[in-house]
């Protein structure tokens, strides 16, 4: 059985059909790509997906459980984390605590204890420092620790971004352009991370991305979107070699 | 190596609150703080409660709040009107009064936080500033109350001993609650609500428990109110008192406890320390408070500031590098 | 006496809706809650106050002419208060924090107060009859000829505004600056001129309602007479909609009447009470307000 089955979303917008008829299949520990021209509706999956928009149409299961129309908080806590396309850090929180905010409901402690300090305030705090830290390391921001997030340098921050969705637990990765706004050299050396992540974490990742090289270089499986409606979908070799795709990106 | 720092913050807390005990009962029964000064220190005591809590709704969860008078008058009717009526004895009656008053401004704060979840920023503003006022003329028109003329006979029972401790009490549950897990949940709230969500945050539960958290010392606070000066009038928390504490928790920074803390003191001594200026003190504050913000805001000091800053944090590493 | 009531509704109500429209203006345009604007009504108060008797003893004689040049000195004067506050105290918030500039303007309510204090003393003063109509009787209903003029007025003007803003240049730039400043910067409007124009307006449209208020209700001027007519102005700009210049007329004009019904015929120590619940319940059927724009962020 698939990790993710999305079977016919779709939403609308005032008539404005933004994704329809969309399914895919994602198995565990894949790394597939979601890619298409601009507008054509992949940050709406991702939205679709993590509970921001309700669709109007079609479901989606995560591990054989339906999450259609399920609040974004309760699609985090079943096991889907994402980044956005213009990052979403908590800016004034320093760059650990942003990792703890991620790492909230993996550690329970009530408000009495919070507000009295209870042993189990210290024994939590203290699990949570180390998994805020390792994740930390896994991404190079230990230095940083205390930064204030928006102190971080861009390509940091989306990489915070990851490590704070990655804090969360989850069974599915959804990174939105996680290479915008960056240089070769980092490209390069985030593709390396996110295929670290998958090992490291065992994890299932899906990315919408503009980056070709990125796209080509270590996505799986690929799905095209174009207006809001499926293009094509499977390997990613033979769908980047699709006359259909290629003439939806560069025109005829 | 966490651990000690921990601790090591924890006694010069410790240490901080006691010198002060200490210093403050000396200044006092040394006679050296002057009778004026003397009358000041509950009211001090009280609006530190006061900005240390509504900063929790401000500064931490980022809503704007011009109500919080009203969430300190609901408290401070509810436990005195029991003081007053219950026939107990004002020392049992007070500890159970604080209970009642903090209760029942919690109780508001979950009616006032409901709105808060569906309205943002400005509007919940005036939602806050509505309630305010809503209450002051209810409290004005009910019997129970007393009206106009305002509640009367309530034990005066403050004390320094008393407000240290109620307000020591209050900055270090509020600094705890800060510093945990649901601290954070609140911050990343006011940083971003979407990715709050999206990391697993339950956005209505904690709006409502910052409320009903900042609504409750406002409630306690009124209690203290009501037994330090024996009598309450509605017009005591209108409008201008929800906007003074407001400007204590902006003038001693949002999301700050310490600056909460130091402004509330400094803009509750300000009329004393201006009292050779008698009729150009309420000028003089306005300017002043017009002038911080405007140098507080302008892009060069702002500079200025997070230099200093840095170099503060570099001067720690340095010291935990070795 | 249910008309009777409902013409003074309209009557406060109209008062309501000039000063909100000077809330929603700015707040469309500056993204800011001028507290302060309530105490320009105050400072517009004082100025008649000073006018009419300092010219009461040269021109003392003419009271057409009295009156018109009292009436101008106060809206001059709110006019260019309202611009100097905006350059000395807003200008340099450009880019703050909302609650900064909340602060600030704060500030400068209670420095217009404290300063007017000074001057003035405590005491409320007696503005001398200026405008005296006389009633006009429509068969059991007696309209006084103040209520007249002042519903004349605001409808002048509401129409005249609407116009301006409409039809001229200045007019179609303040709604760009409200649309989007750095857009509107792009495409060579003057933000800066048209942020000093709203302040002038509104601050003028002040004035005209301390005026109006003082010849219909109550011809006593103290340094705090504007705080309590600010507020539900203020509640009035909410509720048609902040930021929406029809959203505040209606919204004023429909917190008149429910305030002078409430008064007229529940209670008067609960009509604010009312009108602040009325204000709250709106808001939580239409988190905008009456007219105001819903806007939904993008993810």
């Amino acid at each position: 059985m698939a990790l993710l089955e999305v079977t016919k979303l779709g939403i609308t917008f005032g008539g404005l059909h933004a994704v329809e008829d969309f399914s895919m299949q994602i198995e565990k520990g894949q790394l597939y790509g979601l890619i298409g021209p601009n507008g054509a509706g992949k940050t709406t999956v991702f939205n679709l997906l993590t509970g921001v928009y309700k669709p109007t149409k079609g479901s989606f299961c995560l591990d054989g459980e339906d999450l259609t129309g399920k609040s974004s908080i309760e699609i985090n806590k079943k096991g889907i984390a994402r980044t956005f396309q213009n990052i979403r850090l908590f800016h004034k929180m320093s760059v650990i605590d942003n990792v703890k905010v991620g790492l909230h409901n993996q550690h329970g402690y009530g408000i009495f204890t919070s507000f009295f300090r209870l042993p189990r305030y210290f024994q939590e705090e203290k699990n949570i420092d180390r998994e805020a830290v390792e994740l930390l390391k896994v991404f190079g921001l230990e230095r940083e620790r205390d930064y204030l997030a928006s102190n971080l340098p861009y390509g940091k921050q989306r990489k915070l971004e990851i490590a704070r969705a990655l804090a969360t637990r989850p069974k599915l990765l959804l990174l939105d352009e996680p290479a915008a706004g960056m240089n070769p050299n980092e490209t390069a050396e985030l593709m390396e991370t996110i295929k670290f992540v998958r090992d490291q974490f065992d994890m299932t990742i899906l990315l919408i991305e503009h980056d070709m090289r990125l796209v080509a270089g270590i996505c799986e499986r690929l799905s095209v979107l174009n207006f809001g409606q499926e293009l094509a979908s499977g390997e990613t070799a033979a769908v980047l070699n699709n006359p259909a795709v290629i003439t939806a990106y560069l025109g005829e | 190596m966490m651990k000690n720092k921990k601790f090591r913050s924890f006694i010069i807390n410790v240490g901080i609150i006691v010198a002060l005990y200490l210093v403050l009962t000396v200044l006092i029964q040394q006679g050296i703080l002057s009778r004026s000064m003397r009358n000041l220190l509950v009211p001090i005591g009280i609006n530190i409660i006061l900005a240390v809590s509504l900063n929790l709704t401000v500064g931490f969860l980022g809503e704007l709040s011009l109500g919080h008078a009203g969430f300190m008058s609901c408290g401070a009717y509810a436990g005195c009107i029991f003081a007053v009526h219950s026939g107990l004895p004002p020392a049992v009656a007070f500890p159970i009064a604080i209970l009642i008053g903090g209760l029942t401004a919690a109780v508001f704060g979950v009616i006032i936080g409901i709105p808060a979840l569906r309205l943002r920023g400005d509007y919940l503003a005036i939602v806050t500033l509505a309630f305010g006022e809503i209450i002051r003329s209810i409290f004005t028109s009910l019997t129970i109350t007393g009206g106009a003329k305002g509640l009367q006979g309530i034990p005066r029972m403050m004390d320094f001993n008393i407000i240290f401790i109620a307000a020591v009490i209050t900055v270090v549950l509020i600094a705890n609650l800060v510093k945990s897990r649901h601290g954070r949940a609140i911050c990343s709230i006011r940083d971003n609500v979407i990715a709050a969500e999206s990391a697993g945050i339950n956005v209505v539960y904690y709006k409502l428990l910052t409320f009903v958290v900042s609504a409750f010392f406002a409630g306690v606070a009124g209690v203290l109110y009501g037994f330090n000066v024996g009598q309450l009038t509605p017009p005591t928390f209108d409008f201008n008192k929800s906007i003074e504490i407001l400007v204590m928790v902006v003038m001693g920074g949002m999301g700050s406890i310490p600056g909460s803390i130091i402004a509330a003191a400094v803009i509750t001594m300000l009329p004393e320390l201006l009292r050779d200026l008698d009729k150009y003190r309420l000028l003089i504050y306005a300017v002043v408070l017009i002038a911080v913000m405007i140098l507080n805001a302008s892009p060069r000091f702002i500079a200025m500031k997070e230099n200093m800053r840095n170099k503060l944090r570099f001067g720690k590493n340095r010291r935990v590098a070795e | 006496m249910l008309i009777q009531q409902l013409i003074n509704g309209l009557n406060l109500g109209s008062i309501y809706a000039l000063i909100a429209l000077g809330y929603t203006m700015v707040y469309g345009i500056a993204k800011m809650l001028n507290f302060a604007h309530g105490d320009v009504i105050m400072v517009g108060g004082f100025t008649m106050l000073v006018t009419l008797t300092a010219l009461g003893a040269s021109l003392g004689a003419n009271p057409i002419l009295l009156t018109g040049a009292a009436v101008l000195a106060s809206v001059a004067v709110c006019t260019v208060l309202g611009v100097l506050i905006e350059k000395i105290a807003y200008k340099p918030l450009r880019n703050a924090s909302p609650l900064t500039v909340l602060i600030t303007a704060i500030g400068v309510s209670y420095f217009l107060q404290s300063l007017s204090l000074l001057i003035f003393g405590s005491n409320a003063r007696r503005v001398n009859d200026f405008f005296h109509l006389g009633n006009i009787a429509l068969g059991d209903v007696s309209i006084s000829g103040n209520t007249v003029l002042t519903l004349a007025v605001t409808v002048l003007i509401m129409i005249g505004l609407t116009l301006f803003i409409r039809k001229t240049k200045t007019g179609r730039a303040m709604l760009a600056v409200s649309e989007d400043k750095g857009a509107a910067e792009l495409m060579g409007v003057n933000v800066n001129r048209t942020i000093s124009v709203t302040f002038a307006i509104g601050s003028a449209l002040a004035a005209v309602a301390s005026i109006l208020y003082l010849a219909s209700f109550n011809s006593y001027v103290d340094p705090y007479m504007g705080s309590l007519p600010g507020i539900k102005a203020f509640v009035a700009a909410v509720l048609g909609g902040i930021g929406s210049v029809p959203g505040a007329m209606i919204g004023g004009i429909l917190l008149g009447l429910i305030e002078t019904i409430t008064k007229a015929y529940i209670s008067t120590n609960i009509a604010d009470a009312i009108v602040f619940s009325v204000l709250i319940i709106v808001l939580l059927v239409r988190p905008t307000g009456l007219l105001g724009k819903k806007r939904m962020e993008k993810v």
